[in-house]
C-alpha cells in the first residue's frame, strides 16, 4: 500500500484533545461531522487546508491524552492518508491500528511542512520527495500487521470469532 | 528470572510465563466504558457480529463524562447505552452515581491481581489497589465484551522508589506532578510504572489513587503499588472477594529506577498548556484565576474535599472566583453532606454540580472564557481541555486549589496552613 500526499507538520505531545476536542466528540457518532472539527485548537482552519491523501507528521508523543478513538477516527475521516511521528502515545497507536489508520514512526526531523512524501507502509520506507532523501521507519510488530491487513479489529473478530492472533 | 508485578499478572491472565516485550492474549477481569467511549464500542461490538457480553457480571457502562446530559446528541448516546446495558445485562451507573474510577473500586470488583480494561485512559487509577489496569479504546473495548480477552505487549517497568514523608500542605498530587515533570509527558512511554517506598506506604487510599491516576500523563500504561494493609482495610468496605496480592520479585528487571527523596517537596503546580509544565507553587504565586475546580477522577474524594474544606471553613472564595465542586461518586457526595463538608464548602461559596466529568473533560459545568485563568485538580491542562482553547489551566492539589479560590491568586496552600 503505497500513499503519495502533503505534509502537515505539527510539533510534540500532540495530544487527543486538539486531535479532536472534548466538546465535539460527546455530540456524535457521524465521524464526517468531527472529521470538520480535527487539529481545530491547533489549527482552526485545519480541515480546509486538507487534500486528500496528505499526511499528518508530528513530533514525539504523538496522540497523548484521552482513550478516544474519535482521535484517530476523525484523522482518517478528514482524509489524512496516514500520520508519521518519532514516537506515538501507546492508546492512540493501538486505537489506529485497531481501526485501520496507517501510522509510522520514523524521524520527523527531516521533515518539513509542505514536503512532498511517499510511504510505502509494506515496504517501511518514507521517500521525501521534496528532499530527494529516504527516511527509514520503524517496522510493525507481526500481531499489528495482521490486524491491519485484516482492516481493523472489528473485522478480524467478524472473521475468525474472536483473537486468532 | 524474577518478574515485575504486571509481568506476573500477565502470566497469570495467559498463561503463559510474561516477560517484557512479549506479546499474550490474556484473560480480562473486568471491563469499564464510558459515555465519551462506550458508543462506539457499541458500534464496534455490532461490527464484530457481538451478540452477548462474555460475563455481564464483569462489565460496567458509566455515565459520567457529560452528566446530566447537556444536549441532544448526547442524550442520543445515553440512550444507547442504556439500551445496549439493558438488553446485555450488563450493569449500568447513570447519571449521578459517579466518575467511572471511583465507582469501580467502590463496586469491589477490581482489587489486588486483577486485570482491568477501561475505556479511559485514566484506568490506570486502579494501580493503586495492586490490580493491572489500562487504558483502551472502543474497538479494544469491543473485543473484551465480544470474548474476554484482549492481546498485550508485556511492558518494561520503572520503578519510583519515592523515600521521607510529605511535609505538611504538601499532598500525594504534588508529589506526582512533580514526578510528571522530572520524567516528562513521554518519560514513560509504553512501559509501566511501579511507585513504592516509604512516602508511598503512609499514604491513604485515597492519595495513592491519584498517583496511579496520573502515571498515564508520563506517557505509562500502568501506575502499580504494592498491596499492604491500607489497601485491604480500604478493599473490607467495599468487597467480599478475595484478592492475592502480587509483590515484584526482589530479583525482577526494571528499565529503571529512580530514586527521591520527598521530605523537602514544595507545592507544585502544571503549568499551561501540559503536564510535565511543573514548577514550584512559588514560581506562580499571584497569578490570578477566574476559576477553581474541585474534583474530577484525580482529586474528587473524601479526603480531597476535607482537605479543601478545612481551608475554606470560615472563609469565602474571591468574589472574583468562580468555585466548582463536583464530589467524585454520590457515596461521597453523601459522606461530605452528612459530615458537614458540603456545607461548609457552599458556605464559602462553592457550586456543588453532580457527580462527574464535566468540567475537567469541557463538555459542560463551567467552561472558562476567553483568556481566563483556571486552577484545577484534575489531571489534564491541555489547551482547550476544559471546553476553551484561549483559556489556561494550571493544576494543583485540593488545598492549592482551596487557597486560590480565596485569594483570588495562585497561592501557596501553606500559608493558610501555619
Amino acid at each position: 500500500m503505497i500513499f503519495k500526499g502533503t505534509t502537515h507538520k505539527f510539533g510534540n505531545d500532540v495530544n487527543t484533545d486538539y486531535i479532536i476536542a472534548g466538546r465535539y466528540k460527546f455530540k456524535t457518532l457521524d465521524m464526517k461531522e468531527l472529521a470538520k472539527h480535527v487539529m481545530e485548537d491547533l489549527d482552526p482552519d485545519f480541515y480546509n487546508k486538507i487534500n486528500a491523501g496528505d499526511f499528518i507528521v508530528g513530533g514525539s508523543n504523538f496522540g497523548c491524552g484521552s482513550s478516544r478513538e474519535q482521535a484517530p477516527l476523525a484523522i482518517k475521516h478528514a482524509d489524512i492518508s496516514a500520520v508519521l511521528a518519532k514516537s506515538f502515545a501507546r492508546i492512540f497507536y493501538r486505537n489506529a491500528i485497531n481501526t485501520g489508520l496507517p501510522v509510522v514512526e520514523c524521524d520527523t526531523d527531516l521533515i518539513d511542512a509542505g514536503d512532498e512524501l511517499e510511504v510505502d507502509l509494506a515496504g517501511g520506507n518514507v521517500i521525501n520527495k521534496t528532499k530527494g532523501q529516504t527516511i527509514p521507519a520503524k517496522p510493525l510488530p507481526p500481531v499489528m500487521i495482521k490486524i491491519l491487513n485484516d482492516g481493523g479489529l472489528a473485522p478480524h473478530f467478524k472473521k475468525y470469532g474472536g483473537f486468532n492472533l | 528470572m524474577g518478574q515485575t508485578i504486571i509481568e506476573k499478572i500477565l502470566s497469570k491472565h495467559s498463561g503463559l510465563t510474561a516477560k517484557a516485550n512479549d506479546i499474550v492474549v490474556a484473560q480480562v477481569d473486568f471491563i469499564m466504558g464510558q459515555d465519551g467511549t462506550s458508543p462506539l464500542a457499541i458500534r464496534a461490538f455490532e461490527n464484530m457480529d457481538g451478540k452477548e457480553v462474555f460475563d455481564p457480571q464483569k462489565v460496567a457502562l458509566v455515565i459520567d463524562h457529560s452528566s446530566p446530559s447537556p444536549n441532544d446528541g448526547v442524550s442520543a448516546l445515553h440512550k444507547l447505552m442504556r439500551e445496549f446495558a439493558r438488553s446485555k445485562g450488563v450493569h449500568l451507573y447513570d447519571i449521578g452515581e459517579g466518575v467511572c474510577h471511583q465507582v469501580v473500586p467502590e463496586s469491589g470488583k477490581v482489587g489486588p491481581g486483577s486485570l482491568v480494561i477501561g475505556a479511559d485512559s485514566h484506568t490506570c487509577t486502579y494501580g493503586a489497589l495492586n490490580a493491572f489496569s489500562t487504558g483502551v479504546g472502543s474497538t479494544d473495548l469491543a473485543g473484551g465484551l465480544v470474548s474476554g480477552k484482549m492481546w498485550f505487549k508485556v511492558p518494561e517497568t520503572i520503578k519510583f522508589v519515592c523515600q521521607g514523608e510529605l511535609p505538611q500542605g504538601v499532598y500525594s498530587k504534588d508529589l506526582i506532578l512533580y514526578l510528571i515533570g522530572n520524567v516528562t509527558a513521554d518519560g514513560a512511554t509504553y512501559k509501566a510504572t511501579e511507585f513504592t517506598g516509604e512516602a508511598i506506604s503512609c499514604l491513604s487510599m485515597d492519595a495513592r489513587f491519584t498517583i496511579s491516576n496520573m502515571a498515564i500523563e508520563m506517557g505509562a500504561k500502568a501506575g502499580l503499588m504494592e498491596a499492604d494493609d491500607t489497601t485491604f482495610t480500604w478493599l473490607d468496605r467495599f468487597s467480599d472477594t478475595k484478592f492475592e496480592p502480587v509483590e515484584a520479585d526482589s530479583d525482577a528487571t526494571y528499565a529503571e529506577t529512580k530514586e527521591f527523596d520527598v521530605s523537602d517537596l514544595e507545592p507544585q503546580i502544571a503549568r499551561p498548556h501540559t503536564v510535565d509544565n511543573v514548577c514550584p507553587v512559588s514560581e506562580v504565586a499571584d497569578t490570578p484565576v477566574n476559576q477553581a475546580v474541585l474534583g474530577t477522577c484525580t482529586n474528587g474524594r473524601l479526603e480531597d474535599l476535607h482537605a479543601a474544606a478545612s481551608i475554606l471553613k470560615n472563609r469565602k472564595v474571591h468574589p472574583d472566583v468562580r468555585f466548582v465542586v463536583a464530589p467524585a461518586s454520590k457515596l461521597i457526595y453523601l459522606e461530605a453532606m452528612r459530615d458537614g463538608t458540603l456545607q461548609t464548602l457552599v458556605e464559602a461559596g462553592a457550586a456543588v454540580v453532580t457527580p462527574g466529568c464535566g468540567p475537567c473533560v469541557g463538555t459542560h459545568n463551567g467552561v472558562p472564557s476567553d483568556g481566563e485563568n483556571v486552577i484545577s485538580t484534575a489531571n489534564r491542562n491541555f489547551k482547550g481541555r476544559m471546553g476553551n482553547s484561549k483559556a489556561f489551566i494550571y493544576l494543583g492539589s485540593p488545598v492549592t486549589v482551596a487557597a486560590s479560590a480565596i485569594t483570588g491568586k495562585i497561592t501557596d496552600p501553606r500559608d493558610f496552613i501555619k
